[in-house]
């Protein structure tokens, strides 16, 4: 066993573990805190599929995080409002179930990251990171002037949206709830990182004329991995708003994008608990820092720019003492 | 609608694009010749308007208030050139994306703690004030004329500077080969930090000149940086042209689409759905111009690369 495997293992223990504790020393804040870290990863974990795997630098991922967040404020305002999301050419009514709203917010933000990638894969490098965040910001200002929803206000949801079988008012559910859901997407990137289809991908950021020659497309491949990049980020965007009961334009806004690509950077891009990692520290940093001073964001900014400047390879390049995460 | 709202609107118009023009182009030089994506640009608009309005508060004059701004940027830009962004330019896009993204959280951060959340306010200078007459009988405000033909004399000078100057060939020849011109006895550090601290003192100008008709607060720069993201997408990266051309197409359709579409929108919808329709398609506007050009031109108008 490497020692990132053994690092790997230790943060799943922690991620039982601590909130457990918390549930029996009755500290349902340090549940709370546990949570964000948890849905943040599972954000970070789809964008590490793009920027990782498929080298794709996309500055736009608040794009999917925050659909996902409308797809559930929008679902569950009609529910709570008793009025149709939908009258004409059939009655579509809104939902205050979990499994649906998590379905609408993974197809809306596939089909998003779907137009997005097919505009702007067609460039690559610098182009690509201006036009993803442009995209971010067009979905941020569409957002604002929505006034249906609430517009520069958001939309606030009484009661946290329900599952099957589960109490999700009791933050300890709502926290199985999320972290098993973050198991199965870690799971599912491990897995797409070994099959065919993720190798390719690799290949194709790591030599794009040798993975033409060989016939296949890159721009495919891409693609492909953006959409299933947005769709997992977006299935996150509607837990966070779900954990909060609110969502706003601040989930659109490319500062959000700047937050997410932070988490995969602190841990260490293209491992697999790299996000994970990060969220845990961003959350922390937060939290620690945030008591500290009203202006933590400085010492988050000089902390990031030496990860960045002197740290290869995250913290979990730095813990377990391999540089690169493609060996 | 009458003829004198158009050409109203095109000259609010104009003036939003010669001020987009001043923050793309040191964005465009700086991701021409060093090959650089500099987030932080935005700070440095931040920064000049900030310079200016403390100074303006102080002294009382514009004129001190502008030169305060240009070498605020100037000496900011740099600084950060020498202490951070040196060490980016062998790196990937990705690391400068975020070292240039933790530069806005500490300039941000820093500007919140000195000055407050509130924001300043800086003056437009009396012999400025005031609405002209034009031709026509059109009244427009002269400050915002003012802008216009300060925006049009700085893209002038940095055509001469760049076509004409010695300084403007080493940079035209960074852009090509930089090994060959620090063969040739270029000193490519001290070209860099020149070229930074330019790109900065035209933001800085931009923040501070704009800082007169809208409030100095922290974050003012980061929607300006997006949207000169965008000109420089349209105009094609590196290129001096193709920022100018961009910025007035960008600024033109922002402000165009901000009255007419609402109005498109009531010919054949309820004016209250339209006024809201219209509002977001216009405030879409530009990214779909973006997209329709990315679609006809992947690397821009004027954009050789990629």
């Amino acid at each position: 066993m490497t020692r990132e495997n053994g690092l790997n293992m230790l943060i799943v223990a922690g991620l039982v573990l601590v909130p457990l504790w918390a549930f029996f020393a009755d500290e349902p804040f340090t549940i709370t805190l546990a949570t964000r870290a948890v849905i943040l990863a599972m954000a970070a974990v789809g964008l590490n599929i793009a920027l990782g795997l498929g080298g794709l630098i996309s500055l736009g991922h608040a794009v999917f995080f925050g659909l996902g967040g409308y797809a559930m404020g929008i679902l569950a305002y009609h529910a709570q409002t008793y009025t149709p999301f939908v009258e004409w050419p059939f009655v579509i009514e809104g939902t205050k179930s979990m499994p649906i709203i998590w379905l609408v917010a993974v197809v809306m933000s596939s089909l998003a990251a779907f137009v997005i990638g097919l505009l702007s894969l067609r460039t690559s490098g610098a182009y690509f990171i201006m036009i993803t965040l442009a995209f971010g910001q067009m979905f941020f200002f569409f957002s604002i002037s929505w006034s249906a929803y609430g517009g520069e206000d958001g939309v606030s949801i009484y009661l946290r949206n329900g599952f099957p079988g589960l109490n999700t008012l009791a933050p300890i559910q709502f926290y199985g709830l999320c972290f098993g859901l973050l198991m199965l997407v870690l799971l599912f990137a491990s897995l797409l990182a070994r099959s065919p289809f993720g190798l390719a991908l690799n290949a194709a950021r790591q030599s794009e004329q040798r993975v033409q020659a060989v016939g296949m497309m890159p721009f495919r491949l891409r693609l492909a991995a953006f959409v299933i990049s947005g769709a997992i980020t977006g299935l996150a965007g509607a837990l966070f708003a779900d954990l909060n009961r609110f969502v706003s334009p601040a989930m659109f806004s490319w500062q959000m994008s700047g937050e997410i690509m932070i988490l995969v950077i602190l841990g260490g891009v293209g491992r697999l608990y790299g996000p994970v990692v990060g969220a845990i520290v961003y959350v922390m940093l937060e939290h620690v820092l945030g008591d500290l001073s009203d202006y933590w964001h400085i010492y988050l900014g000089v902390l990031l720019l030496l990860v960045v400047l002197f740290v290869k390879g995250g913290i979990i390049g730095a813990v377990s003492g391999r540089r690169t995460a493609h060996g | 609608m009458s003829l004198l709202l158009l050409i109203e609107q095109v000259l609010n118009g104009l003036q939003f694009g010669v001020m987009l023009f001043l923050m793309a182009a040191g964005l465009t030089l700086i991701f021409g010749v060093m090959g650089l994506i500099n987030l932080a640009h935005g700070s440095l608009y931040m920064i000049g308007a900030f310079c200016a309005a403390a100074v303006a508060g102080a002294t009382g004059s514009f004129v001190l208030a502008l030169v305060a701004a240009l070498a605020g940027a100037a000496i900011a830009g740099a600084l950060v050139e020498i202490l951070v962004i040196r060490r980016l330019y062998g790196k990937d896009h990705l690391d400068q994306v975020l070292a240039t993204f933790a530069l806005i959280l500490i300039f941000s951060e820093g500007t919140r703690w000195l000055f407050g959340s509130f924001p300043l306010f800086l003056d437009v200078p009396d012999a400025l004030s005031g609405p002209v007459t034009l031709p026509g009988g059109i009244e427009y405000p002269f400050y915002r004329l003012t802008l216009i033909a300060v925006g049009l004399m700085v893209a002038l000078g940095l055509f001469l500077l760049i076509s004409r100057t010695r300084i403007g060939i080493q940079i035209r020849a960074g852009e090509n080969d930089r090994e060959m011109i620090a063969a040739l006895g270029v000193d490519i550090g001290r070209l860099y930090t020149i070229v930074f601290a330019l790109g900065a003192a035209l933001a800085g100008l931009a923040g501070a000149l704009v800082g007169a008709i809208q409030s100095v607060q922290v974050g003012m720069g980061e929607p300006v940086l997006i949207l000169a993201f965008v000109v420089i997408v349209i105009g094609g990266i590196g290129s001096i042209k193709g920022a100018l051309v961009g910025a007035l197409l960008v600024g033109l359709t922002n402000t165009l689409g901000g009255i007419f579409l609402p109005e498109v929108m009531k010919l054949f919808m309820e004016p209250a759905v339209a006024t809201s329709v219209g509002a977001s398609l216009a405030s879409m506007a530009i990214y779909i111009l973006m997209a329709a050009v990315l679609i006809l031109k992947p690397t821009g108008l004027f954009g050789a690369r990629v």
